[in-house]
């Protein structure tokens, strides 16, 4: 059996340039994979094999092309993101078997890189969740250890790059739904700057907060990845017209971490988090200190309004976004309703799973006459105190080190009935959100107690993905490698 | 009866003609087939975001600019939440706290006096789409062509006291539209639109309940709501009643109004900033720019053409009824005698076009060959009554005059040997009409004029038959 979809996404890229291997190979060994592995994992709603075999064959036809990054390497997409003619559902009973006419701008850059779409990860429903199990479809494994969740809300993407389904996937990030499933799974996840990525194509959850962006094995990976889907895009007004710094040329340019000062918050290492995960960071922040950086205490004293602020603005986006889906044009419509507020309450009821509807209400009524000064006029002035602390924050120190989830992988089922319980699973991810900064996770070792994955996150100034990438890079290299998941 | 006060405040929503809608790039088209003009922006397909036409912004502007607003250049889009099958997101994208423009106002005349009208904002909104309900079977259907397409809201100050101020606010608005050109301003097409809220109170009394009426198609319809919705109020306050917070459509047919919708059922919008949108800015050059190309208004031209031609305002309105009128007057006025150019546009020429149901500008006449004709009356090549009656033909035929009554022989007859003939003629046949005039009856000179005009087919030069009539018959 070929056994290259173990390979990193580089180093496949290298075989392919060097003609050690064909893209169909590539696709195939990843079909072959996912086969083996599906069964099980559950990671994939929609598998699309004829198409990207014929188009692997294509490319084989024409030749390696050097100008494309991604030329015949098999990646998967979150379904929340619009792929024409191949089913995007957001994870939802409403959009069931719904087939978009029209891709989402990283699809169509992915696409054009030469990369070949395998299928649609699965996710909570329109991302609302953090362990993928509110999917309206299945419910996905962790490639660690299958009787836990893989994180969410973009669990189907972590745990399809984990188990090597593909090279890499791309997910969406609103409250750390890129970064905490990256970091339960063992695998590498980034948050680009709010505008640096467009979200054109990306179905919205919370629209101030979304933003796009890749799962994969290695920093590497993720720079070359993030270097195709980023840039300006004029049918998004939210995205940044600045030119994108050359990642790759970045990550070569470093060696150590000489000068790089590491800003840790002591709101981010205080009560709640695990020992083993704690430890986990501390270790690889002592690695930093020997690869040359320096530690800088620093406090970000309104960490403990984020969980609130963040669900008020998410929500009340939320529920004004899930608005369209009303059984009008697409989607579910519940049949031979009475009248049209019939066909509204009961298409939505129908279709939308019980956390969404849980989310639309809530949203809903912070929004709501005599509600909206008290819920969302304040939390937007809130988030300006949390972006305020960002930046004073980033004036002392180059990145910002945080764990990406205060415990490592647990069981799947064990948080579901308190949804509060679960909102403050997010607790370390979604600040971020709020502040629109770039956000790296990455795997940091193993917990002493679990032995699963933990995963740290480097948080930086906006618009500097290349420092978090090339300072993530060389913290990859130093720290022992964890391997794959055996399946 | 007590001395009742109506307080009248309009809301007019004008569709932009822009190429484009405004937050996609589908033609903003009127007419097409259903759907054909739609794409997964103005569709609300789940992931598409909207964009901002910048022809719609200025557009915007250049009505604010026009009615006196102060213009926000940072102003902010707001999502305006609420379900209807003609709304493919579920909320229409419209301004709340920071609109386009602010504190505007406009002088209108109304029966020979000034009234000063406040405008509290305009912003920017995208329309819905329709929803079309088939006849013979239960079954409705929705045609998104025009979702999307760009209006300005227009909202004005309660300053209206009567129909009449409401509906002469509206041409004054109307005519500004227009004269931009970024309206069509097609009331039937639904492209200027208008909701009134009307209430009515005892002067020195606190302000009345209002209610707002909807389906006002036309400036009349403006006015006749108005009217009966005042009327209606006073007789459920005199007798002992009170007027209900409501929403009450308008039926042209029967003349009445009826409650559509009250207070409780009011929509509660849950407003919010958009966050798919960054807020609209505009730079100090665009906004002079756009200050600079800013067309001279109807308001300021009818005072500069009254001055012009000595004639009242009410005769002049039809000058400045469109900025192509307007311009054709001021073209024409340039090469012949403006009062003459005016007479002809006013009396002939308007009449004309309404006999054919266009505008000027859909027609063959140019401002040159209306300077023409009033010339060659002038230079007595034609009389005035010819000049009139060939107007339709001109508009027709789009031929120059001078050569047209060349070839059609309406060139005036001011050779007195040929007129001298004619004239002894006329003095031959009625002896008795000669007889009563030269008894002192000198207001039978009209009858003879009138004599020899018939029998010159209206060719004859009418100074040159006074003076013969004047001389053969003393």
């Amino acid at each position: 059996m070929n056994t290259v979809y173990t390979e990193t996404l580089i180093s496949l890229r290298d075989k392919l340039a060097a003609h050690e291997i064909t893209a169909t190979q590539a696709v195939q060994a990843c079909l072959d994979r996912i086969a083996a592995t599906e069964p099980a994992l559950h990671a994939l709603l929609a598998i699309d094999a004829d198409n990207a075999l014929a188009q692997a064959r294509a490319l084989d036809a024409q030749g390696y092309d050097a100008s494309k990054a991604l030329w015949g390497v098999p990646v998967t997409i979150k379904d929340a993101l619009s792929t024409q003619g191949l089913a995007t559902t957001a994870g939802s009973a409403m959009l069931a078997g719904f087939v978009p006419v029209y891709d989402a701008f990283v699809v169509q850059k992915l696409k054009e890189a030469g990369a070949i779409i395998l299928g649609k990860n699965n996710m909570d429903e329109f991302a609302m969740g953090s362990t993928t199990e509110k999917s309206a479809f299945q419910v996905t494994g962790n490639p660690w250890d299958m009787s836990r969740v893989p994180g969410g809300s973009s669990g189907g993407s972590a745990a399809s790059v984990a188990a090597c389904q593909c090279f890499a996937s791309l997910g969406s990030d609103t409250g750390g739904s890129i970064r905490q499933p990256a970091s339960l799974c063992g695998c590498v996840g980034l948050k680009p700057t709010y505008g640096r990525v467009s979200r054109y194509g990306l179905i919205a959850y919370g629209s101030s907060l979304d933003q796009v962006g890749p799962l994969t094995r290695t920093v590497a990976d993720c720079a070359l990845v993030l270097q195709t889907i980023a840039g300006y895009d004029e049918r998004d007004s939210t995205s940044d017209p600045r030119p994108v710094d050359d990642y790759m040329a970045a990550l070569g340019a470093r060696r150590d971490l000489t000068g790089i000062k590491l800003g840790v918050p002591q709101e981010f290492f205080g009560e709640g988090l695990s020992a083993e995960v704690r430890h986990a960071c501390e270790a690889a922040l002592k690695k930093a200190q020997e690869l040359g950086a320096s530690l800088v205490p620093i406090s970000m004293p309104h960490t403990n309004a984020a969980i609130a602020t963040y669900y008020i603005i998410a929500m009340a986006e939320a529920s004004s976004n899930l608005a369209r889906f009303d059984g009008v044009r697409y989607g579910h419509r519940s049949p031979a309703p009475e009248q049209l507020q019939d066909l509204y309450v009961k298409s939505r009821s129908e279709g939308f799973g019980e956390e969404v509807q849980r989310r639309i209400m809530l949203g809903t009524y912070v929004l709501s006459s005599g509600y909206y000064d008290a819920y969302y006029r304040k939390a937007a002035q809130v988030r300006r105190l949390i972006r305020n602390d960002y930046e004073q924050a980033l004036q002392h120190c180059d990145i910002i080190c945080a764990p990406a989830s205060p415990v490592t992988a647990w069981k799947a089922g064990s948080h579901s009935q308190n949804p509060l319980e679960m909102y403050l699973m997010d607790v370390y991810t979604l600040s971020l959100n709020l502040a629109g900064l770039p956000g790296l996770s990455l795997p940091v070792g193993k917990g002493e107690e679990s032995g699963l994955p933990v995963g740290m996150q480097l948080f930086g100034r906006a618009f500097d993905e290349a420092t978090l990438l090339a300072v993530g890079h060389v913290l990859e290299q130093a720290l022992p490698s964890f391997g794959l998941p055996a399946l | 009866m007590a001395d009742y006060e109506a307080v009248i405040g309009l809301e007019v929503h004008v569709q932009l003609a822009t190429a484009s809608k405004l937050f996609c790039s589908c033609p903003n088209h009127f007419g097409s087939a259903p759907n054909s003009n739609v794409c997964e922006v103005c569709a609300g397909m789940p992931g598409a975001l909207p964009r901002v036409n910048a022809q719609a912004v200025h557009y915007a502007t250049l009505v604010g600019l026009a009615t006196h607003c102060e213009i926000n250049q940072n102003s902010v889009f707001a999502r305006k939440n609420y379900f209807y099958p003609d709304l493919p997101s579920g909320y229409q994208i419209s301004q709340l706290d920071l609109p386009l423009c602010e504190h505007g106002y406009l002088d209108v005349m109304v029966e020979g006096q000034s009234r000063h009208i406040g405008i509290t904002r305009i912003h920017m909104e995208n329309d819905a789409g329709k929803n079309i309900h088939a006849q013979h079977e239960n079954v409705s259907y929705v045609d998104l062509n025009r979702a999307g397409t760009p209006l300005v809201e227009i909202v004005s100050e309660p300053d209206m006291r009567s129909g009449a101020e409401a509906v002469a606010y509206l041409k004054a608005l109307h005519s500004i539209v227009t004269y931009l050109g970024v309206s069509d301003g097609n009331m039937e097409e639904g492209n200027f639109r208008c909701d009134a809220n009307v209430s009515i109170h005892k002067k020195g009394e606190a302000l009345g309940t209002r209610a707002e009426l909807k389906n006002l198609n036309s400036f009349r319809n403006v006015q006749r709501a108005i009217e009966i919705e005042i009327e209606r109020q006073k007789d459920i306050l005199e007798d002992g009643g009170q007027v209900v917070q409501e929403t009450r459509l308008y039926d042209a047919v029967k003349n009445t109004t009826a409650s559509m919708r009250g207070k409780e059922e009011a929509h509660d919008y849950r407003y919010f900033p958009d966050p798919d949108l960054l807020p609209v800015g505009i730079s100090d050059e665009q906004m002079a720019a756009w200050r600079a190309e800013l067309p001279e208004l109807p308001a300021s031209r009818l005072a500069r053409f009254t001055a012009m031609t000595g004639l009242p305002e009410a005769d002049a309105e039809v000058l400045v009824s469109s900025r192509a009128m307007a311009d054709f007057f001021e073209e024409a006025a340039s090469h012949a005698e403006a009062r003459k150019v005016a007479n002809i546009m006013i009396g002939a020429l308007q009449r004309a076009l309404n006999a054919r149901g266009c505008t000027v500008a859909d027609t063959q006449f140019s401002p040159a060959a209306l300077a023409e004709l009033v010339n060659i009356v002038e230079n007595g090549l034609i009389s005035a009554t010819i000049a009139n009656d060939i107007v339709p033909d001109l508009l027709e035929s789009g031929a120059m005059p001078e050569a047209y009554v060349k070839e059609k022989g309406l060139v005036q007859i001011s050779d007195t040997g040929e007129l001298e003939g004619i004239v002894d003629g006329i003095i031959a046949a009625n002896p008795a009409e000669v007889e009563a005039f030269r008894g002192g009856k000198t207001k039978l000179m009209g009858f003879f004029v009138g004599q020899v005009m018939r029998a010159t087919k209206g060719k004859g030069n009418p100074a040159a038959i006074n003076s013969l009539l004047a001389q053969k018959l003393q």
